[in-house]
């Protein structure tokens, strides 16, 4: 039997709230406590408990047959956990039936692994454990922010300990190959590599409800009659979408709930396709061969690359701004300032000040609150400005250690240069 | 003595220079006694009205059957089609015109102008279209209101002030605040020029505020230089007793306040910062203001990776001005062309050392300030880390700089111009 992997992101940044210069060096509070709830209520009632509530009915109808797996980052489930524990116990619920499987990722969804080995370890422990502590689950799969995958990611992870990661099935980097089949990591054979097909996965998640599609409407005949196309050797597609898609991305009324409720019955039986997490997949299937991707690649827009988040002046200048403080939070013992740091590496923060309106401006303007990324850039140095100033004085108060440690040295050296 | 002026702001609405000026002036009249009806686009129903009395062109009762106000209408729209038309209309045309109705376009509704007009951009019709209704309107207050001189400020008002000249025939003074050349550099716009140019030929004076605005009407203009007087601004007095607002911060602040425009030289601000942050991380820099460079002054700042210590405050209303200079240890005006530039005796008065560029008419009236080419990024940063540094100069300039701008009183200027009236006037 041919596998057929779903997986879904859930996600929802700490959106900032107006912070303007007068504020900073008098308030600390970044979030828009307001907006994040009323959001966050607002896609639970479209997208987290009716999808729920429908995958939890279609595991049980179809015994175990039916299986999918998530990633849910830690800045969700917090806010979940603080507005609305229902969302919450759905999740548990589907993760007490045995067919959902739970993802690694970093905490906040961040960009780390593009700046700080140390910081990215981190975060994917502080999530490793979250997820343990609400699903009593060991993920032993990795999915990085946005797919965010390179070969040296790749090693990291494997040396953190898992055995399978999540990434785009990028054109530019497999070329001729097929993105359905198990692949692994180059530098360390050992980590296998679920691709992203990117064709069948879009076509539920951003083409669904286009009515300007030529294929529209999407039934689960057509959908499953493409499965059934797919290349006689091909072993798995992975179909990797955000959760956001159902209910909220694609509205109840576009028939995106139906079609998923019709597709694992159609599949099931007319197709010799079945369904498998990630973790199952990496067993029951060799790797055909290394997929290398020496620069950074991501899910992200037409060029499936880092552009969204980093590359302009504005994203590049707020992000260095961000991790110059890392060494200075490696010391910091504060939890609210370690709070705020995780939420402000959130990726959706740098996201917010991308300028590439033209191609894929419409994905970027629907997840963007700011009327500009100009007003964005701003917004978030103001905070960085503010968070530095509260990190600073919270080393300032531990300071006897560290005059300590910087006496010694400089007497050292002060030795040495007058034995001559 | 009455005044007939003609405005085109007051405060609190302003978007510059200009109504804080009329402002200040008009109540230095008041003070010498000199009755001014002082008309504006659009009565905003809050002015202050302790010094002059308000006329929105707005209220003026339009009868529509008041045969002479169809009259002006009919003439004025014609310098819709050329803006030459109205100072060489004869008052024999005058009366010929009487007798062609144009009135139909008349839409009592319209605002008299654009409210959120940009000095930036290039000039719509409609705009000379609501100069012109201005006019129209600007000469019956004419009829209507007896006076003994008439004062325009700007082109925007100086269509007004013909037709009022017209209808009265009392002597016009043009005040000029700024020209189109420091509006739009070299890239004037035609129209706007030869507004300006029939203002200032029609008119019995022209006031300049500075030296270095006059030579511009002398040699961009050909005007007489005897014609040409300079008036330079003053600043109405501070509030002295208040509380001061305390910085949050341990870094001092240098301030640039203003529109966000190329007339403003914000470029030159954001490269000497750059400068200064190169060899002092112990600073921040404050951009207050918008305008058509905004986006590219964040774009120049995030390019320089100065984000994190150089912050844009957006437009700030009065008290926040206040609170501004407050925290501010440095204020600069890099200005490329600035007729005058009021913010810096703000500044000053507020105890703040100030950096202004010597392309501003400030420049001419001021001993305690820094000095500086507007391009000059190099001295201008030596000049802030100075300020910022060296505290025999900052103590000096705070103290020195704000008896100075003491001396500079809006009372003074109304005196002076009462002078120039009666050069003319009899």
């Amino acid at each position: 039997m041919r596998k057929i992997c779903f997986y879904f992101q859930v996600h929802q940044p700490y959106r900032l709230r107006t912070y303007r210069f007068f504020d900073i060096g008098k308030k600390h509070d970044y979030f828009d406590d307001y907006a994040n709830k009323k959001i966050m209520l607002k896609v639970a009632e479209k997208c987290y408990l009716p999808a729920n509530r429908m995958l939890l009915e279609l595991i049980h109808k179809y015994e175990g047959k039916f299986k999918i797996c998530f990633s849910i980052s830690g800045t969700l489930l917090d806010q979940l956990e603080a507005y609305h524990p229902e969302v919450l116990k759905s999740f548990q619920q589907l993760a007490a039936t045995g067919c959902v499987e739970f993802l690694a990722e970093t905490y906040s969804h961040s960009l780390s692994a593009l700046r700080s080995e140390g910081e990215f370890e981190q975060q994917v422990q502080l999530h490793h454990d979250k997820i343990k502590s609400l699903f009593g689950y060991e993920p032993e799969i990795f999915r990085n922010t946005e797919l965010i995958y390179s070969d040296l990611i790749g090693h990291r992870v494997y040396n953190m300990g898992y055995k399978g990661m999540l990434t785009e099935g990028a054109k530019h980097v497999l070329g001729w190959k097929s993105p359905n089949y198990l692949y692994y990591n180059v530098l360390e054979p050992k980590l296998k590599l679920l691709l992203k097909n990117f064709r069948l996965s879009d076509d539920i998640a951003f083409r669904f409800s286009q009515k300007s599609w030529n294929e529209w409407p999407l039934t689960t005949e057509k959908y499953v009659g493409w499965l059934n196309q797919i290349g006689e050797q091909d072993e798995i597609v992975n179909l990797f979408m955000d959760y956001e898609t159902f209910g909220e991305h694609q509205w109840a009324d576009t028939g995106i709930f139906n079609f998923m409720r019709a597709l694992p019955d159609r599949i099931l039986k007319h197709s010799n396709f079945e369904f498998v997490t990630p973790s199952e997949a990496i067993e029951k299937l060799q790797p055909i061969a290394g997929m290398s991707a020496p620069s950074p690649i991501s899910w992200a827009d037409e060029e499936r690359d880092l552009t969204a988040w980093l590359g302009n002046d504005l994203q590049d200048d707020a992000f260095n701004a961000l991790y110059s403080m890392k060494q200075m939070m490696d010391d910091c013992k504060d939890a609210q300032l370690q709070k705020d740091w995780l939420y402000l590496q959130t990726s959706d923060n740098f996201y917010y000040m991308c300028t590439k309106f033209f191609s894929d401006g419409d994905v970027h303007m629907y997840f963007n609150h700011y009327p500009t990324p100009y007003e964005a850039y701003i917004n978030y140095m103001n905070v960085i400005s503010d968070f530095r100033i509260r990190l600073t004085h919270s080393s300032l108060l531990a300071k006897p250690a560290i005059l300590k440690k910087e006496k010694a040295p400089a007497k050292k050296a002060r030795k040495k240069t007058s034995t001559p | 003595m009455k005044v007939l002026m003609f405005g085109w702001e007051f405060p609190p609405h302003i978007s510059g220079g200009l109504g804080t000026a009329c402002y200040g002036l008009t109540k230095g009249m008041a003070y010498h006694n000199i009755e001014v009806v002082f008309v504006v686009p659009k009565a905003w129903g809050d002015e202050d009205q302790r010094a002059v009395r308000i006329v929105s062109a707005e209220q003026q009762t339009i009868n529509v059957k008041d045969r002479s106000f169809i009259d002006h209408w009919s003439m004025l729209t014609y310098i819709e089609v050329s803006s030459s038309l109205v100072p060489y209309m004869s008052p024999e045309e005058f009366l010929r015109l009487t007798d062609v109705s144009r009135h139909d376009y008349l839409d009592l509704k319209e605002s008299i102008i654009a409210e959120n007009f940009s000095f930036s951009g290039t000039y719509g019709p409609d705009l000379f279209k609501e100069v012109a209704r201005y006019a129209l309107v600007a000469a019956k207050i004419a009829r209507d209101h007896q006076h003994d001189v008439i004062h325009s400020h700007d082109w925007l008002t100086f269509p007004a002030g013909i037709a009022a000249k017209m209808v009265s025939g009392k002597p016009l003074f043009v005040h000029v605040h700024a020209t189109e050349f420091d509006r739009s550099g070299e890239h004037v716009n035609q129209q706007v020029y030869e507004i300006e140019r029939q203002g200032m030929l029609q008119a019995d004076r022209v006031i300049a505020v500075s030296n270095r605005t006059r030579s511009v009407i002398i040699e961009k203009y050909g005007i007489d230089p005897d014609k040409v007087v300079t008036l330079h601004n003053a600043v109405a007095m501070g509030i002295t007793h208040r509380e001061r607002y305390e910085s949050p911060l341990s870094e001092k602040i240098v301030t640039f306040l203003g529109r966000v425009t190329f007339q403003k030289g914000p470029e030159y601000f954001i490269e000497a910062a750059k400068k200064v942050l190169d060899v002092d991380r112990n600073v921040r820099f404050v951009m207050a203001g918008s305008g058509d460079m905004w986006q590219r002054m964040v774009e120049l700042v995030a390019k320089l990776r100065i984000g994190e210590k150089f912050h844009f405050a957006g437009f700030l209303t009065g008290p926040e001005v206040k609170r501004m200079f407050d925290i501010s240890s440095v204020y600069v005006m890099p200005s490329v062309s600035e007729p005058f530039g009021i913010s810096p005796l703000e500044a000053m008065q507020n105890n703040v050392p100030v950096i202004i560029s010597r392309q501003s008419g400030v420049s001419e009236v001021l001993d305690h300030a820094v000095k500086v080419d507007f391009w000059d990024i190099d001295a201008m940063a030596d000049a802030i880390y100075a300020l910022l540094h060296y505290k025999g100069i900052s103590n000096m300039f705070a103290k020195m700089g704000y008896e100075e701008v003491e001396q500079l009183k809006w009372d003074n200027v109304a005196y002076k111009l009462m002078g120039i009236y009666k050069s003319i006037a009899k």
